[in-house]
């Protein structure tokens, strides 16, 4: 792994000077304050910084889920900024996949049905081989007929996941998949994630407030008021908790 | 709890305003009827009250038959001319005018047309000189036998003018007169409430509408200064002694208002009809509404449980909700209904040709029907959810309390039962076991037959519905609208059944009107073996007829074999009133009507004689040789002779009497002509010359077979298309909760469409998703609407079989047509839903919570 982060020309997702500003006057909020950033394809990056930090909103600029106020946000060769709803649409077919903190399974399909459901909205073939894949990978192959309401809150996650994994996005943004998980079944979930990162080369960016989840990447960034204050490579739940303890102090001095 | 009710109200106003509305409509169609017909009422109080302003007592002779309802017009007695003087005579009386008014005379128009006239009278009478009310407005008084006045109004409708020689149809065949003059009423009036009114000379008056002279309708008496009118009244009562009736002029108005009133109530039955449908698909939409508000509001509801709301007050404030929906849906119905009422009674005068309205009014049953219709049906709508409220545990606000899906069991069994129980009361009231309550039984039959399927629609829905969705399922975004549809049986269900029940009606309605047709037309073909037919449609309250004289002359046609012309009436035969008929040419029964005798001898008829079917004769206790008092409308009494007895047939009057009792007919006209050709003749050649023979008779016209048989079931297509459109009404209300319920699952399915959204949903196939839920629900609340609706209407038709409607028809077509309709309904009720689903934002979608 090299550590010359966030320069290289094979960025898989990229953020440069971006701004997010919510409301005006005297109810102005700015949550990004000309954020750049890069997320190297092929790796685990975990997003970290306290409540309000502009974490999500950055990930959610970064999806196309959000707009920026100014600068601009490009996916693979895919400059996000300034599409309509079609052009999102197609973005996300193809070059997004998510991962939510509340699993956000459809109750209707079953397992398997809501792990193709991506590529079914689009009209495209699952590849067998990598369904199977997935599938092995996330351990869900006796459980692919049941429906969520039959499968554990680690087992929908999980599924999730394969949702995610299974159409090879360019990027994959998860927000605190672990979130509603106790810490077993968050640790499989992590474990899945970080194995999908280096055995199959997928692109990972994870919204998490969890130290130790964010050890499971390979590259914390750190937020706090609407700015990159630094990073750590190769993290460790210690060095995670050390840099956050850090910040809240600035946070509280700033304040 | 007051106060929380009320805001929860406020925050979901659109929602319940959406299913209000059904509501809305219903108290609309209460009111509306009440307020109609007593606007009509007070309307028809005025005219009558003028009319009868300068008559202080009124006498007439008591008719020959006393007539009840819905066995047609008495025809009056005339008062002979005598009578006049004797009244004259009476001590207290100023002056007695002899009048002569009735019915029947019906101007032809400068188009060649009769003028019609829809409801209210054609008057012929005779001139007895201007009043306070009669005003001579152009020309002079007639003087010869063939001088007119008509009224204003009569002159526009007909477009004629004084100087226009013009035709008069009236007990005579057309007679030529020309217009001398033109009368209107006080206050400019063309007309008193759409009468047209033809004025003779009295001797031409008597002649034409009573067909005898000397003689009037009535006698008018204007009282001497000082003298009371009712004690005039019974003063001239004592004089002329009981054959007679003697009125006040308020008494006169005050009935002839009470007769006309009465024909009025049809309106408020068709209305309440409406009404009621509406109404029932409005349960249909409030209870569900009120349901998913119910789950929607499961955690708000829980926490209220949760700190110290009782059961009793959890149902007191879901009722309370239905109130407050109630009460604004009957004040917003009570408005619209006097709209409708006054519009309808605007239309209606004019329609009519001009009753002058009385002031709009609300009267209090509009007020009480509308609150009490409303309030009950929303709150009884609203009981069950309030019930289903009730039962949320407390815990459900601390968590999400898997509120899993009931089993349809219950509600299935239920639903069995209530079926049946309809399914059982149809066939008491159809099979005729129901006595006097034959009518509420059929009702109360269709009513638990919609509530039952309505019960079963749950369970019925699941492989239905998977079956209807598997035509969209090679489609994603399809896939996942037939999954949603199938999503909440109940839900699904209540939304299909509100369709299913203005479905059900079209398709029953179809079905019944549709064998009826089949049916008559069948039976024409089969029975009438005449190749002519003269007949026309009939646009009053009189048959349409011709000369008599036509009917010699047609069979004196070349080509023509045999002439016969039908005239009927109902008379009193025995000591019951029954249809009765007369032939030109007895004869025909046998050659053109096919019937065959079963006693005696149906081929003659000798002026005593009569011939009864065999239906009369066994329920009469008849045989050849037995012998019947008839009293005709304008006969002496007369007794007849059973000569011979023919098979009861669907063409054939139940009495027929001589040829000549026909002049004792209320019209001594015949309504039909049968003309059979000889073997070789063309029909094509004959028709031309029997219509040059009909060139005096504008009423009627003659066809061949085929076009006769078409013009007979005519009116029963008009009859469909009628109750079709107004049964529309029922499926927009339906429409309206589709897009209800589809509105109301997209909103509690935000966070899903989001995630949808994010994996890749486009707004069309989000859009399209929706857009087959829709479709779905819908067309399976057609298909079952189709089905409901052909059961019932093949049990009607299977009651009526011994009535003549021997074939059973399912309109295919028609019921085609609803599945497509009931998909058309489905895009449209997924419209706005839809459209709200593709702009919901993706980010607040799934950041929410």
């Amino acid at each position: 792994m090299t550590a010359t982060v966030g320069r290289q020309a094979q960025a898989a997702a990229r953020a440069s000077e971006v701004w997010k500003v919510y409301g005006s006057g005297e109810a102005q909020v700015i949550a990004l304050r000309g954020v750049s950033c890069e997320f190297e394809q092929s790796r685990f990056t975990a997003i970290m910084g306290p409540s309000g930090s502009g974490k999500s909103t950055l990930m959610h600029c970064l999806a196309g889920l959000d707009s920026v106020t100014r600068g601009t946000v490009s996916i693979g060769e895919t400059t996000v900024t300034g599409l309509g709803d079609a052009g999102l649409t197609k973005l996300r077919r193809e070059q997004v996949g998510f991962i939510f903190q509340q699993f956000n399974l459809l109750p209707t399909l079953t397992a398997k049905e809501n792990i193709l459901l991506p590529l079914s909205i689009a009209g495209r073939k699952p590849d067998q081989a990598w369904f199977d894949t997935v599938i092995e990978t996330v351990g869900l192959r006796d459980r692919l007929d049941h429906r969520p309401a039959q499968l554990s809150g680690g087992q929908q996650q999980r599924v999730a996941c394969a949702r995610a994994l299974v159409s090879r996005p360019q990027v994959i943004f998860a927000d605190e998949p672990t979130g509603n998980l106790d810490s077993r079944a968050g640790a499989e979930v992590l474990k899945f994630l970080r194995n999908s990162v280096r055995e199959h080369g997928q692109t990972i960016v994870m919204v998490t407030h969890d130290p130790t989840a964010a050890a499971y990447a390979d590259r914390v960034v750190f937020l706090a008021d609407g700015q990159i204050v630094s990073e750590l490579i190769e993290p460790t739940a210690e060095t995670v908790l050390d840099t956050m303890k850090k910040l809240d102090t600035q946070v509280e001095v700033g304040d | 709890m007051f106060r929380a009710t009320l805001k929860s109200l406020l925050a979901r106003k659109l929602r319940l305003i959406l299913s209000g509305l059904a509501v809305v409509l219903g108290v609309m169609f209460v009111s509306g009827a009440f307020v109609l017909t007593d606007t009509l009422g007070r309307s028809f109080d005025a005219v009558f009250a003028d009319a009868y302003e300068g008559v202080d007592v009124n006498v007439s002779a008591k008719p020959r038959m006393e007539v009840g309802d819905f066995e047609g017009d008495a025809v009056a007695m005339p008062v002979p001319a005598e009578t006049v003087e004797r009244i004259r005579n009476v001590a207290g009386v100023a002056d007695a005018t002899g009048i002569v008014a009735a019915d029947g005379a019906r101007l032809i128009g400068s188009n060649g047309k009769v003028v019609t006239s829809f409801g209210p009278p054609q008057i012929g009478a005779n001139w007895v000189g201007t009043s306070d009310l009669v005003q001579l407005r152009e020309g002079r008084e007639p003087q010869a036998d063939d001088e007119i006045l008509v009224n204003a109004g009569l002159a526009k409708a007909g477009r004629v003018a004084v100087g226009d020689r013009v035709g008069v149809l009236t007990l005579e065949p057309k007679q030529e007169f020309t217009i001398v003059g033109v009368f209107g009423y006080s206050g400019g009036r063309d007309s008193l409430g759409g009468v047209n009114e033809v004025m003779f000379t009295t001797p031409v008056a008597q002649q034409l509408m009573l067909g005898q002279g000397d003689a009037f309708t009535n006698v008018t008496v204007s009282a001497a200064a000082g003298v009371a009118n009712d004690r005039l009244r019974d003063d001239i009562a004592a004089v002329l002694g009981a054959d007679f009736e003697v009125k006040t002029g308020a008494e006169l108005s005050a009935d002839s208002a009470a007769t006309l009133k009465e024909g009025l109530s049809f309106f408020n039955r068709i209305l309440l009809g409406f009404a009621a449908v509406a109404l029932l698909v409005g349960t249909f939409l409030i209870l569900n509404t009120f349901s998913i508000i119910v789950a929607q509001r499961t955690r708000e509801l829980a926490l209220m449980r949760a700190v110290g709301a009782g059961r009793r007050q959890i149902i007191g404030s879901v009722v309370l909700e239905a109130v407050a929906v109630g009460l604004l849906a009957s004040v917003l119905g009570l408005g619209a209904g006097v709209g409708i009422g006054a519009l309808l009674a605007y239309l209606f005068g004019n329609l009519s040709g001009g009753l002058d309205l009385a002031g709009i009014a609300v009267p209090p049953a509009a007020v009480i029907g509308a609150f009490g219709v409303g309030l009950i049906i929303t709150v009884v709508a609203a009981l069950l959810p309030a019930l289903r409220a009730s039962r949320i545990p407390p815990i459900a606000a601390m968590q999400d309390v898997a509120m899993p899906d009931r089993p349809l069991t219950k509600v299935t069994v239920t639903g069995a039962a209530v079926t049946s129980t309809g399914a059982t009361l149809l066939f008491l009231g159809l099979g005729g076991h129901a006595g006097d309550n034959t009518l509420i039984t059929i009702l109360g039959g269709v009513l638990f037959a919609f509530i039952g399927v309505a019960l079963l629609t749950p369970m019925i829905s699941r492989p239905v519905v998977g079956l209807l969705g598997g035509l969209f399922s090679w489609w994603m975004p399809g896939k996942l609208g037939r999954l949603n549809s199938g999503r909440n049986p109940r839900r699904t269900a209540i939304t299909a059944a509100a369709l299913m029940v203005g479905i059900a009606l079209v398709t029953g309605v179809t079905v019944i009107l549709d064998s009826a047709k089949s049916s008559i037309s069948g039976l024409a073909e089969d029975k009438i073996k005449a190749e002519l037919v003269i007949s026309g449609a009939q646009t009053g309250s009189r048959p349409p007829t011709f000369d008599p004289a036509v009917l010699e002359k047609t069979a004196a046609l070349p080509g023509v074999a045999l002439v016969g012309g039908a005239y009927g009436d109902l008379a009193q035969v025995g000591d019951e009133r029954t249809w009765v008929g007369a032939n030109s040419d007895v004869s025909t029964l046998t050659q053109i009507f096919g019937a065959r005798a079963t006693a005696g001898d149906i081929s003659r008829l000798g002026p005593d004689q009569m011939l009864v079917s065999s239906d009369v004769a066994t329920s009469r206790g008849l045989s050849v040789g037995s012998t019947v008092p008839v009293q005709l409308a304008r006969a002496e009494a007369k007794t007849y002779t059973v000569s011979g007895i023919y098979e009861a047939g669907d063409f054939l009057d139940p009495v027929t009497l001589p040829a000549t009792a026909a002049q004792g007919f209320t019209i001594p006209q015949p309504m039909m002509g049968f003309i059979q050709l000889t073997p070789g003749a063309q029909a094509a050649d004959v028709l031309p010359r029997v219509e040059t023979l009909l060139a005096d008779s504008p009423e009627v016209s003659v066809a061949d077979r085929k076009a006769f048989i078409e013009q007979q079931t005519e009116p029963l297509d008009g009859l469909l298309r009628m109750i079709q459109i107004l049964l529309l009404l029922a499926i927009v209300i339906a429409v309206l909760g589709i897009i209800n319920t589809l509105a109301l699952s997209v909103l509690e399915r935000t966070r899903e469409l989001g995630l949808l959204r994010a994996v890749g949903l486009g707004r069309a196939q989000t859009m399209g998703m929706i857009t087959v839920e829709a479709v779905v629900i819908s067309v399976f609340g057609a298909l079952l609407g189709i089905a409901v609706g052909a059961g019932l209407g093949a049990a009607v038709v299977e009651a009526l079989h011994d009535e003549g409607i021997t074939d059973l028809v399912f309109p295919w077509a028609d019921m085609g047509t609803m599945v497509g309709l009931g998909a058309l309904v489905g895009v449209l009720a997924a419209v706005i839903p839809a459209v709200r689903a593709a702009r919901i934002d993706v980010l607040g979608a799934i950041a929410h919570d």
